[in-house]
């Protein structure tokens, strides 16, 4: 991981960033920016390369081409505890809950990279130990709090309802302080009530002073939220811009055909 | 090329040197000992195709399968007893009848047996935590070894010797003596290894082994039974499993209850060496695998073949998982 | 007086821990404590004492291999190995052995300190091991230990300058708690107040031993269990890839919880070896590290005070019940009239004989019967009661259902 040349502005810059899974182009050289305290939008339809992309930033693929920068780092190829670490968390887009761990407990692994506990303080419960894991209890509670969800805390991940699944990924992310939060479709399967429901939780986010980049496949609701969003068909970024730009663009009705949106 | 590779093909070629070295030296003692070797190795190979293609098709580690091949041993020593009485004449027809009877006797009750054994104690288990299904393949491996052990004791079971032998059936080549059963393992094993492969790859069913091996849920979709698919590879490994045990009782003369542990691990060696899931790689993984274990008792001392074979797993683990012919990962 | 607030606090947890764990452990201890008192009493030796205190050894073992296992869902099919290496590590260096070997000099290592070298020996070889493979997949692992399990045990074989071989290394030193509390006038006729405890041969000195093993093991393990260690093993266990999104490093990780569980079944050796007094290559063969596994399973993975309770029973089961099942056959057809079925006869080995040779098939049945019935064990780890301050929780309850009947 070096510097890179640094843009103050933006915390991710992806340049030209490929993927390819043997003859196919998942991410097809797609270069972009993120500001520091945007929201900013990736939508495409199903198999456009999305998800690829959100894999290719945090770490669980290596990208074929191009380059990966961080809040001024170079992270192309870093292992994905690297990246958490550095300050990048994220959700996913089929839930990837510890099923058979409680809310709360789900939350406070979140909190791991920002502990200190070491086997040996674990092991013999010292002090320092007990106090942190006191902190921590409490501070995954507020966050089960933040996203509404405090009265499921003691229970198992995978007895929860869809929805609150949701947001309990979300309280996992932020556990881990993330400067950025990519979240994959975290409105799908939601009705209109839950999606505006979710977007507010997103703004009181935005509030914590972090960045968001929000995987979704509904136009509308990207539309209210967002201050600028990239189009990806077919692993290629084929418009990109404020949303009301976005929505005339020719090459996005069509890749859009057939859809609702 | 990775440091890894790298490592697995220097270890590889002083291997070979070395063997190579010996060669060149003492070569009729070095023939005599691949001899050996290549008819243990043909075994080994036999075995080895049950285990990947088990675990090709729903990546268990089938312990049982190494006392699947014991049992096909055991069964024939009681066929051959039947049919051939005592006699152990260098040659008669009537043991070639006993043989021509043994072959599928044991075969396809091995088949019957490892179907059994999959429908039930596996299947129940295919959605269960990994441990499961692991723990019930070493039970009916402890299972398997305990009714051989009820049977027989811990005494070793005489196999007759009914291939022809004695004089007129061997020769010397070179200061190496062959004699026709060190022939008749490799060619066997050769024909059974032929006609899998001309079975996976032609026939119906093959092709949906290999569909279901790469993936199971898009296989269903296809329409392609996933249970009988499953079944039928435990049928065809257990035949050959079946014939394997057959052809060690005729070239050994001698088993015991317990022959399957270690025979079934270095098979599964040999099947982790050609890179698991791979049908041609294990049938070589087998002939290497049984060459290492004829070199290693003869240049390093036979008590440590196993810590030599051992050796080789572990270390292609570490340095090559995917083995000498690579084998299916999907990208995680 | 914060000590005390806390002492206070925690003391009222307990009160409010209600769960079936602490009702386990209570049992069992009170057992434990009861049991050489009781069975002395009721048998007049000390038979029984011994076979819990050998059986205690595998209850050491099965709670090290849950934190490999249980909490952190790697497998190891080669667990043996370190307990092998343990135990040699004693052997060799509390024993006569060394004097026959190429170094030609016996040690005589205090136990108390080989307790721990075992231990360290074994996880530096649990680490050794599991570096390179810890970043494969899961499945390698379980054939590397596997590999790994049958290596040990031969080479121990096959070493035999150094470890006797087949020959095994007896006389191994027992351990002794020495006196400090000796006069200023000790001298060749010295007057100790207590004098050196010496375990020799008695069975209720190395019972207590490995309760009291036991129990800190129990206590590290659980506190380990309940630490941002034990959560991360556990969110490994439950999905590697969320896991490492969360920042765990993976690989570290995992390492940690095989070289722990390696230093407890090292640990588990060095006592082996001086409990038993003899150590041989054939006690450490794959049975065991499949007993140790089975132990777990059926405990109920992950669950500590199960597999407690899957430890004993299985040891019961196989030097108990199998094990008596030809003398008890025997008899029983004696008793029935059908004692003719004891003789050997052609091909029938004799009932008594047929009964020996039924444990094994036995066993293998078992296994297969427990999995099918009850794949999740006896006592599958459940809901456990969070550390959570009691207050936290329902004003958040009645706050949170108030903003949801709105
Ligand atoms: N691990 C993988 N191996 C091979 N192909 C993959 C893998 N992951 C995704 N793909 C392929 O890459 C393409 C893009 O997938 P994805 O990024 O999931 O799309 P989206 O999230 O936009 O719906 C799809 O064609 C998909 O099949
Ligand atoms: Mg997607």
């Amino acid at each position: 991981m070096s510097e890179a040349p640094a843009d103050r502005d933006s915390i991710l810059e992806l340049t030209e960033l490929t993927k390819r899974f043997g003859g196919l182009l998942a991410v097809d050289s797609v270069s972009l920016q993120i500001k520091r305290g945007e929201v900013f939008a990736l939508i495409g339809p199903n198999g456009a390369g999305k998800t690829t992309l959100f894999n290719s930033v945090t770490g669980m693929f290596r990208p074929t081409s191009g380059r990966v920068v961080f809040d001024g780092r170079v992270i192309t190829g870093s292992k994905p505890h690297e990246v958490a670490r550095l300050g990048i968390a994220r959700t996913f887009q089929n839930i990837r809950l510890f099923d058979f761990m409680t809310a709360v407990d789900n939350v406070k692994v979140g909190r791991h990279v920002r502990m200190k506990a070491k086997v040996w303080d674990s092991l013999f419960k010292l002090p320092r130990e007990r106090h942190e894991e006191e902190r921590v209890t409490e501070e995954a509670m507020e966050l089960l709090r933040f996203v509404g969800i405090a009265r499921f805390a003691n229970h198992y991940a995978r007895n929860l309802p869809y929805g609150q699944q949701r947001r309990l990924e979300i309280a996992r992310a932020l556990a881990t302080e993330p400067k950025l939060l990519l979240l994959d479709e975290p409105a799908a399967g939601f009705t209109p009530q839950e999606k505006v429901e979710l977007m507010e939780l997103v703004r009181k986010i935005l509030t914590r002073g972090i960045t968001v980049f929000l995987i979704e496949h509904d136009m509308k609701l990207v539309m209210g939220i967002s201050e600028r969003i990239v189009v990806l068909d077919h692993g290629e970024k084929i418009a990109e811009g404020p949303p009301e730009e976005v929505r005339k663009d020719r090459r996005v009705i069509e890749a859009y055909l057939g859809k609702s949106a | 090329m990775s440091v890894g590779d790298f490592g697995f093909f220097v270890i590889c070629l002083t291997a070979i040197v070395l063997l190579a070295a010996q060669a060149v030296v003492h070569p009729s003692e070095f023939a005599q000992i691949l001899v050996f070797g290549l008819a243990d190795g043909a075994i080994y190979a036999l075995v080895a195709l049950g285990y990947t293609m088990v675990y090709g098709i729903i990546e268990l580690i089938n312990f049982a399968h190494g006392d699947v091949f014991t049992l096909g041993a055991y069964v024939a020593a009681a066929v051959m007893g039947f049919f051939a009485g005592t006699s152990e004449d260098t040659f008669s027809v009537s043991n070639l009848v006993a043989l021509l009877v043994t072959f599928p006797a044991a075969m396809l009750l091995m088949g019957a047996v490892n179907i059994t054994i999959e429908r039930v104690a596996y299947r129940p288990l295919r959605n269960a935590p990994r441990l499961a299904p692991l723990i019930t393949a070493i039970g009916m491996s402890f299972l398997l070894e305990g009714i051989m052990f009820v049977w027989s004791g811990p005494f070793t079971v005489h196999v007759p010797d009914l291939l022809p032998h004695g004089p007129g059936f061997n020769t010397t080549i070179g200061g190496v003596f062959i004699e026709f059963k060190d022939v008749f393992v490799v060619v066997a094993a050769a024909i059974l290894v032929s006609l899998l492969a001309v079975f996976i790859n032609r026939s119906k069913l093959g092709k949906a082994m290999r569909a279901t091996a790469q993936d199971r849920d898009a296989s269903q979709l296809m329409g392609i039974n996933i249970n009988r698919t499953i079944a039928a590879t435990f049928f065809i490994g257990a035949l050959l499993a079946g014939a394997g045990g057959v052809i060690w009782g005729l070239y050994f003369n001698a088993i015991t209850y317990n022959l399957g542990f270690r025979t079934g691990l270095v098979a599964f060696t040999s099947a982790v060496f050609g890179g698991i899931g791979n049908i041609p790689g294990a049938a070589l993984g087998g002939m290497v695998i049984g060459l290492t274990a004829a070199f290693s008792d003869a240049y390093i001392g036979s008590k440590w073949t196993q810590v030599v074979i051992f050796g080789i797993l572990i270390g292609v683990l570490v340095f090559r998982p995917t083995g000498l012919l690579g084998m299916r990962v999907p990208e995680k | 007086m914060p000590a005390a607030r806390s002492l206070w606090s925690r003391l009222h947890l307990r009160e409010r821990i209600r769960d079936r764990d602490t009702a386990v452990y209570g049992v069992l201890l009170i057992v434990a404590l009861v049991w050489p008192m009781a069975t002395i009493f009721a048998t007049g030796d000390t038979f029984l004492t011994s076979q819990a205190a050998h059986a205690g050894t595998w209850v050491l073992l099965a709670v090290g291999l849950n934190v490999v296992v249980g909490f952190a869902g790697l497998l190891d099919l080669g667990y043996a190995a370190f307990f092998a290496i343990g135990a040699y590590s004693y052997a060799l260096f509390a024993s006569f052995q060394l004097a026959s070997s190429p170094l030609h000099h016996a040690y005589h290592l205090p136990f108390w300190l080989m307790l721990f070298v075992g231990m360290f020996v074994a996880a530096a070889f649990g680490a050794i091991l599991g570096f390179p493979t810890l970043r494969l997949r899961g499945d390698y692992l379980a054939i590397v230990t596997l590999g790994f399990g049958e290596i040990v045990p031969q080479l121990f074989l096959n070493l035999d300058q150094w470890t006797g071989g087949i020959n095994a290394i007896g006389s191994i030193d027992q351990p002794s708690l020495p006196a400090w509390i000796t006069g200023p006038w000790a001298g060749a006729n010295d007057i100790a107040i207590v004098r050196d405890f010496n375990f020799s041969f008695d069975p209720v000195a190395y019972y207590v031993l490995i309760v009291i093993l036991i129990i800190g093991a129990v206590i590290l393990v659980n506190n380990l269990h309940r630490s941002r260690l034990g959560r991360a093993w556990m969110a490994i266990r439950e999905d590697e890839v969320a896991a490492a999104a969360m920042g765990i490093n993976t690989v570290t990780t995992k390492l940690l919880a095989f070289a722990i569980g390696a230093s407890f079944s090292g640990f588990a050796g060095a006592y082996y070896g001086a409990s038993f007094g003899l150590v041989s290559p054939d006690s450490f063969l794959f049975v065991v590290s499949v007993t140790v596994l089975v132990m777990v399973v059926l405990g109920g993975m992950g669950n500590i005070a199960g597999v407690i309770i899957g430890a004993i029973a299985i040891y019961f089961l196989l030097n108990s019940v199998l094990s008596s099942l030809p003398a008890n056959l025997q008899s029983l057809s004696n008793a029935i009239g059908l004692g003719w079925l004891n003789n050997s006869n052609g091909a029938w080995p004799g009932l008594s004989e047929l009964a020996q040779r039924l444990q094994f098939l036995l066993y293998g049945l078992i296994l297969v019967l427990m999995m099918l019935l009850r794949p999740q064990g006896i006592f599958p780890s459940r809901i456990r009661e969070q550390e959570l301050k009691h207050a936290v929780a329902t004003e958040e309850e009645t706050v949170v259902e108030q903003a949801h009947a709105s």
